[in-house]
């Protein structure tokens, strides 16, 4: 069992935990994820280490709440348990080396966008920020993205915050003022990072997106995360989950996703049920 | 005397038509009236050729010597001290190609059938101690020495167990959230209920053997880590659990399952019970390519997932079917449909990316291959399509890179297996390795010989340190 020692609404739909697993802190690196089962016979999911704290032995993970599991975990407060959590898994993000980097996080994808770009940081590169989100209210992490990048531009859909537009407007304008990157690193939804790697391509920029999709073990034991890179097989648990995104196949990534879809929905709608009954009679 | 009659006793079992839509166990067992009369078959032989059949030599006829004379708990006993799940191996073990194949009376006649009659002893034990008639095993003196199991499949729970019985201070590490490594999430609670398990992995906890999940020993703690936080030995035991494709086009569709993942969605994680949150698709028609166990677990689960049409896509004949006859047997009572000499070539899938069907080629045999089976050749121009919404492949699996790539010194074959030699010793002093990750896929009595065998060369090892 592994406590919730701190937890944080980050905005309507996402939240921040940070969770005592000191095996873990220990070894975790940007880039890395753990799976967890929020309670005894749930569902396994794959979450990505959005921080650690060797000294404390936490880790810090932020969800989106976007099915059933995700609901039951975001339904736990400080001082609840976890049933099980392990990890680091997969491989760490390659951040040594470079002399400038852009990061782009869009949406949830900026709470692992973030550990990289500290990461990158930490490593003596030059980091440029580009975040994006569908409106204010859902602006995450701004403070802390600030604090390691020389140029920061939020984007929002609606122009409620920083600039209206795209992640991919902000990029090609700063590629085009002359910013020269080794390296773009692109987190978020697959759609942003597929426009993303489309974008980098026309430059010629060497870009890396993180994959998210559904497994099981997180191991390399189920096959399930398998995707398809520069014509190959990839498990984006063991070989991942960082490819080099001028070769994955998005289309492809994108309807995977899908497949669990209307279970996963009316999973969820069957968990805002119960848990609005428990609000209720609470 | 013993009774000379040829047949061995039937096991009762649910019939084909009701077990087919239910996850219930499908033998039942023998009664203690049919075990005594079985056990009455043997002939007590003065040098039984069935212990030497026997991965783990359980002495045999003294076991059955014991249900003769109406002592089950003594039956238990005597396998105890040689198995540490023998639940589990009265259900799973190849009987047929090992004991039982070298059995005397099977010279005129059915062997005595001895698997069932383990069974029978192991279930008949567990009842008593559910009871609270039966004494837990007592933990035996420490030693003080301590010893790293990685892995808890049955290389590492015998491993564990008999390490534990010779007094060593044994922590199991597992990556997964529930011991049991194939026993949990490959073999479907329809052929070995994941109760018994449970229950076998209680009788380590008992001997005092400790259990560590959610711990990836590659990612979370390396094998060199643990060596230097005071494990005088590692034994590895992680199995062989990464899914082979075939590497035809339309693999990725959705629809298409490793059989790995299909029946860990099933037996691991509950998929098949109403309300469990992890979802698994539930498919018509299912074409399962492959001819092994693995391939008839797969199918027996979709029929019970509630599938109209299943079938079993093998590019050999039914000769080379690598599973064993019994579990061929149940699949066809059920109503899997067997596709021999059939290969597929390629998955068809529908605009939305979901299977919708597999294009497979008729096959012939030709010249026997390295293995000593006849090869299968195309049959040029014989293409043909099978309807299906979903395709599982149980084609094989490799070893798990995770520990070899993470530990220097430990020398590997180029297919991913670690290199051990007969005692299971590998190539980094204190490391010794045994079942599927070093002999690549196989069975789980296999993997419990090679476990049983490193205890042995782990104690030999320390106590010489």
């Amino acid at each position: 069992m592994y406590r919730i020692v701190k937890r944080k609404e980050l905005n309507p739909t996402v939240t921040l935990i940070e969770v005592d697993a000191p095996r873990v802190a220990a070894k975790a690196k940007a880039g890395q994820f753990v799976i967890l089962i929020p309670d005894e016979g749930g569902e396994r999911i794959p979450l990505t280490v959005a921080g650690c704290d060797r000294d404390r032995g936490t880790v810090t993970v932020i969800f989106q709440i976007v099915g059933a599991t995700t609901e039951k975990l975001n339904a736990k407060r400080e001082g609840d348990f976890i049933h099980d959590f392990a990890g680091p898994l997969g491989r760490p993000t390659v951040v040594e080396g470079f002399r400038r980097v852009a990061v782009i996080g869009g949406g949830v994808g900026c709470a692992i966008a973030l550990p990289v770009a500290r990461a990158l940081r930490e490593a003596g590169a030059e980091v440029h920020s580009v975040v994006g989100f569908r409106n204010r209210d859902l602006v995450i992490l701004e403070d802390e993205f600030r604090a390691v990048s020389s140029v920061m531009k939020i984007m929002t859909d609606d122009g409620s915050y920083g600039e209206k537009g795209l992640v991919t407007d902000a990029l090609r304008a700063l590629i085009e003022s002359g910013a020269e990157y080794d390296e773009v690193i692109a987190i978020g939804p697959l759609v942003m990072m597929k426009f993303v790697c489309r974008l980098t391509a026309e430059y010629g920029i060497k870009t890396v997106v993180s994959m998210n999709p559904i497994m099981i073990d997180g191991t390399g034991m189920c096959g399930g995360c398998r995707l398809t890179v520069g014509g190959e097989m990839k498990f984006a648990c063991v070989d991942g989950p960082d490819f080099d995104g001028h070769l994955v196949d998005f289309d492809e990534a994108m309807k995977r996703g899908s497949v669990y879809r209307e279970k996963e929905r009316a999973a969820h709608e069957a968990a805002c049920r119960l848990l609005r009954a428990g609000e209720n009679n609470g | 005397m013993a009774d000379m009659n040829p047949k061995k006793h039937e096991m009762p079992s649910q019939e084909p038509a009701v077990r087919a839509r239910n996850f219930d166990e499908v033998a039942l067992g023998y009664t203690a009236e049919i075990a005594r009369a079985e056990a009455a078959r043997c002939l007590s032989c003065k040098n039984p050729p069935c212990v030497g059949g026997c991965p783990v030599n359980i002495n045999i006829p003294a076991f059955i010597k014991k249900l003769a004379e109406g002592d089950d708990e003594g039956a238990y006993g005597v396998i105890a001290e040689y198995s540490s799940l023998p639940a589990v191996c009265g259900r799973v073990c190849p009987q047929e190609s090992q004991c039982e194949a070298l059995c005397v009376r099977g010279k005129k006649g059915e062997p005595v059938a001895i698997g069932r009659l383990e069974r029978y002893a192991a279930d008949a034990h567990r009842e008593k101690k559910a009871r609270g008639e039966a004494e837990a095993a007592a933990a035996p003196e420490k030693n003080g020495r301590r010893v790293a199991v990685v892995g808890s499949g049955p290389a590492g729970l015998t491993c564990a167990g008999d390490l534990a019985r010779a007094g060593y201070d044994v922590t199991v590490f597992e990556a997964l959230h529930t011991p049991g490594g194939v026993l949990v999430y490959g073999i479907p609670e329809f052929r070995l209920p994941k109760a018994i398990v449970a229950e076998e992995i209680a009788g380590l906890s008992d001997l005092g053997v400790t259990f560590e999940t959610n711990t990836v020993i590659g990612r979370t703690v390396s094998v060199d880590e643990l060596l230097e936080d005071g494990y005088e030995a590692v034994f590895i035991g992680t199995g062989a659990g990464l899914p082979r494709f075939m590497g035809i086009p339309g693999e990725n569709l959705n629809g298409v399952f490793s059989a790995n993942e299909f029946l860990t969605r099933i037996n691991l994680m509950k998929a098949y019970k109403e309300g469990a949150d992890t979802p698994v698709m539930r498919p018509k028609k299912v074409a399962v390519v492959g001819g092994g166990n693995v391939a008839m677990d797969a199918a027996r689960c979709a029929l019970r997932l509630g599938a109209d049409e299943v079938s079993i896509v093998y590019r050999r004949s039914e000769t080379e079917l690598p599973a064993r006859a019994e579990e061929v047997e149940h699949a066809k009572e059920e109503g899997v449909v067997f596709r021999l000499l059939t290969n597929p070539v390629r998955i068809l899938g529908d605009g939305n990316m979901f299977v919708s069907g597999i294009e497979c080629v008729r096959m012939e045999l030709g010249e026997p291959d390295a293995s000593g089976r006849r090869r299968p050749v195309t049959v040029e121009g014989s293409e043909f399509t099978i309807d299906c919404d979903c395709v599982i492949m149980a084609i094989g699996t490799s070893p798990n890179p995770l520990i070899r790539t993470t530990t220097p010194g430990l020398d590997c074959e180029r297919w991913g297996g670690i290199r051990a030699d007969d005692a299971g010793a590998t190539s980094r002093e204190g490391v010794f390795a045994g079942g599927d990750a070093v002999t690549g896929a196989a069975t789980v009595i296999l993997a419990m010989g090679a476990g049983k065998t490193a205890a042995a060369a782990i104690d030999e090892y320390i106590k010489n340190k």
